[in-house]
């Protein structure tokens, strides 16, 4: 273990490494493993040379920090500003999980024999499709007949009120980006951060800052999660609109304001309808996964289902989830189609 | 030519207009000022000099054609004229007002009263139907939109598309897109209208009836209209003045005819010797002041050579007595209409 103690004292830091302060804390696995077997691990050979990782210098020499203590001392920064940071982002949030929790005691407190009609009249004010409205329906008896009702609708209210939110902030991020190179330099990658981190991450930081119990945690986690499509198809919505165009508009002394609303955002929108829609089946995909969280609906009989190896449960809640995948998808895209279509003849 | 300009004031003047495309331009425009070409500028300072001090006179009612091969400057130089680019340096004077002074506010009075614009690529709005992309002027005034609607529907009567008014652009074929985009023009009531290549995107038959729809539409409006073409056949056609560009430079301007007569360098002599100069040429071009001989048949001064060898059978020896309006002017010789169908070589001049 003193493999590096000859380079250390080659390059004559080992006072400086002695002065140091040991660094206490529990031993390391091989150490406990060395001290137990009894085995020395000296001349193995150059071969086996440990590489020189943090732990391993930290043997050789005391001063350098190890590797735990770099992650607690992130640990340590973290809970050093979780308080100021919760005194901000509470009050702000709170707004988020009077939506949610509004959401989710309102479409459980209407009766099924009303919501499944609203449900219907909604999707086909949306698409002027009986084809798709019938199938919404079939969609939603399947999943009442295998009392998957409950959690569905609950699962429907928050995919709803984060989609809702998400385009609320999206639009406006998108245009934004679309307007200014440099901003939109510096959110591409924090839009491509929020995308590939697993999503399990997502909510490691969260649950610092906010109690499970509270639904603000989750709808976070959701809304992080699926903005991103909608602010990234907004601002390539607005930067592909014909410059040809754009430069007629302007040959006739269109203000800023005119342009946007009366030909940037209608041109641009094709690709904000494909981002909402990305949106709505993100928000799907997160809504399962944050049922870790306490979200309740479909995703928490799935969790049942690993949790207690109850195979047939959440199989059969996988399937709801697919079921309303499928319905999500299928409305907005039928919407999506209705109004380009209105737009072009 | 610099006769009749003088006795007039031009409604559009631009005095010593530099572009120049780069890092700096400012920094360039002493060296383009010293006389520094377009090859030597972009070769040893990496900057595209755009325009190369333009001086023209455009005059109220007149068709000033610009003329030009493509990267010669053309549609950068009509674009300077609404600030849809903005010059290094130089006046744009509009009436006597320097166009590139105007403040944002004034710029866009600009460009809802006084100038309107036609475009290659017709640029309608794809999402407006037709009657609402020819209103486009006064709705953007924020005017109220049953009036400008009426107003477009009769500039759309005008330009041959009633009927057409609920139809969306994508469903018109070219040249009834660009009849849309003249309609939007006409309907800002803009005394100026600014026309980029508005007819070279489009079939040569299409492309001529649409000349002709120009042409009937000015002798009954007197617009001041710009016009940007590549197509000699077509500046001859419309110009009253036309000027010639190469580089970003004006290498000649004046009255058309002049300019096939007596070409100023080799750039031009190539350029004017491929047209068709017996069909583009008019009398009034060839005629000598010398009476006719009695008893010999009148010509029209604005006739085309065309109609007179036409009219002489192609016999060399007639001698017509030339007639502007109702006055008698002087006598066109069959031989030298002949001579005058020959093109100058380029390579005469330099021999």
């Amino acid at each position: 273990m003193t493999d590096y103690s000859g380079t250390i004292d080659a390059l004559g830091l080992r006072e400086w490494c002695d002065g140091g302060v040991e660094a206490g804390g529990p031993m390391t696995m091989e150490q406990l493993l060395n001290a137990t077997n009894g085995t020395a691990t000296d001349d193995k050979g150059f071969l086996s040379t440990p590489f020189p990782s943090l732990d391993v210098l930290h043997n050789a020499c005391g001063a350098i920090p190890r590797t735990r203590d770099m992650t607690a001392g992130i640990e340590d920064l973290f809970l050093a500003v979780k308080a100021p940071l919760k005194a901000v982002l509470d009050p702000i949030t709170q707004p988020l999980s009077w939506a949610l929790d509004g959401a989710l005691a309102g479409i459980l407190a209407l009766p099924w024999m009303v919501t499944i009609p609203l449900i219907m009249l909604l999707v086909f004010y949306a698409t002027r499709s009986l084809k798709t409205t019938f199938m919404v329906f079939g969609g939603l008896l399947v999943l009442s007949l295998i009392d998957h009702y409950t959690y569905a609708m609950q699962t429907l209210a928050i995919i709803m009120v984060c989609t809702v939110i998400s385009v609320l902030f999206g639009i406006p991020i998108g245009i934004a980006m679309s307007r200014s190179d440099r901003l939109q330099r510096v959110s591409l990658p924090i839009l491509d951060l929020l995308q590939t981190l697993p999503t399990f991450v997502y909510l490691i930081p969260l649950i610092f800052l906010f109690s499970v119990t509270e639904a603000k945690l989750y709808g976070i986690a959701i809304i992080l999660y699926a903005i991103v499509p909608v602010i990234r198809l907004t601002d390539l919505g607005i930067r592909l609109v014909d410059k040809d165009v754009l430069e007629a508009v302007d040959s006739f002394g269109m203000s800023s304001r005119q342009r946007l609303m009366g030909v940037e955002i209608p041109l641009a929108m094709p690709n904000i309808m494909a981002g909402v829609n990305q949106t709505i089946m993100m928000s799907l995909a997160m809504v399962v996964i944050a049922s870790l969280v306490s979200a309740p609906g479909l995703g928490t009989l799935v969790l049942r289902g690993i949790n207690k190896l109850e195979l047939g449960v959440g199989l059969v809640a996988g399937l709801g989830i697919v079921i309303l995948a499928i319905l999500l998808d299928r409305v907005t895209k039928t919407a999506m189609a209705r109004v380009n279509r209105s737009m072009e003849s | 030519m610099f006769d009749q300009q003088s006795s007039k004031t031009p409604k559009i003047a631009i005095r010593n207009l530099y572009k120049i495309f780069g890092t700096s331009p400012e920094t360039m425009v002493d060296l383009a000022k010293s006389g520094m070409a377009k090859p030597e500028m972009l070769k040893q300072h990496q900057h595209v000099l755009g325009l190369d001090d333009i001086n023209i006179d455009m005059m109220a009612g007149e068709i000033t054609v610009i003329m030009g091969l493509s990267g010669s400057g053309k549609s950068t130089l009509i674009r300077h004229l609404n600030r849809l680019i903005e010059p290094t340096d130089g006046q744009v004077l509009l009436d006597g007002e320097d166009v590139t002074q105007l403040s944002a506010s004034g710029l866009q009075q600009l460009r809802h009263k006084k100038m309107s614009m036609v475009f290659q690529k017709f640029a309608l709005l794809p999402h407006r139907t037709v009657l609402e992309n020819a209103a486009l002027g006064p709705i953007v005034r924020g005017e109220p939109a049953g009036p400008a609607k009426e107003n477009a529907k009769r500039w759309l009567e005008r330009v041959g598309l009633a009927g057409y008014e609920a139809n969306y652009p994508h469903q018109l074929s070219g040249g009834m897109q660009q009849r849309v985009g003249i309609a939007r023009a006409l309907c800002s009531e803009a005394e100026i209208m600014l026309m980029d290549e508005a007819f070279s995107a489009l079939d040569p038959i299409i492309r001529t009836d649409m000349q002709s729809l120009l042409l009937e539409l000015q002798e009954e409006l007197h617009k001041t209209i710009i016009f940007i073409t590549h197509d000699l056949d077509e500046a001859l056609r419309l110009a009253d003045h036309l000027v010639v560009l190469k580089d970003g430079r004006v290498v000649q301007q004046g009255e058309p005819q002049g300019i096939i007569l007596n070409p100023e360098d080799a750039y031009i002599e190539t350029f004017v010797g491929d047209i068709n100069r017996a069909r583009v040429l008019r009398v009034r071009s060839i005629q000598s002041s010398d009476p006719a001989p009695a008893g010999s048949e009148t010509i029209s001064a604005t006739a085309t050579l065309e109609d007179a060898i036409e009219r002489a059978k192609g016999n060399p020896d007639v001698i017509f007595s030339v007639s502007e309006g109702n006055s008698t002017q002087g006598s066109l010789n069959m031989r030298h209409v002949f001579k005058s169908l020959v093109p100058r070589r380029p390579s005469e001049e330099t021999n």
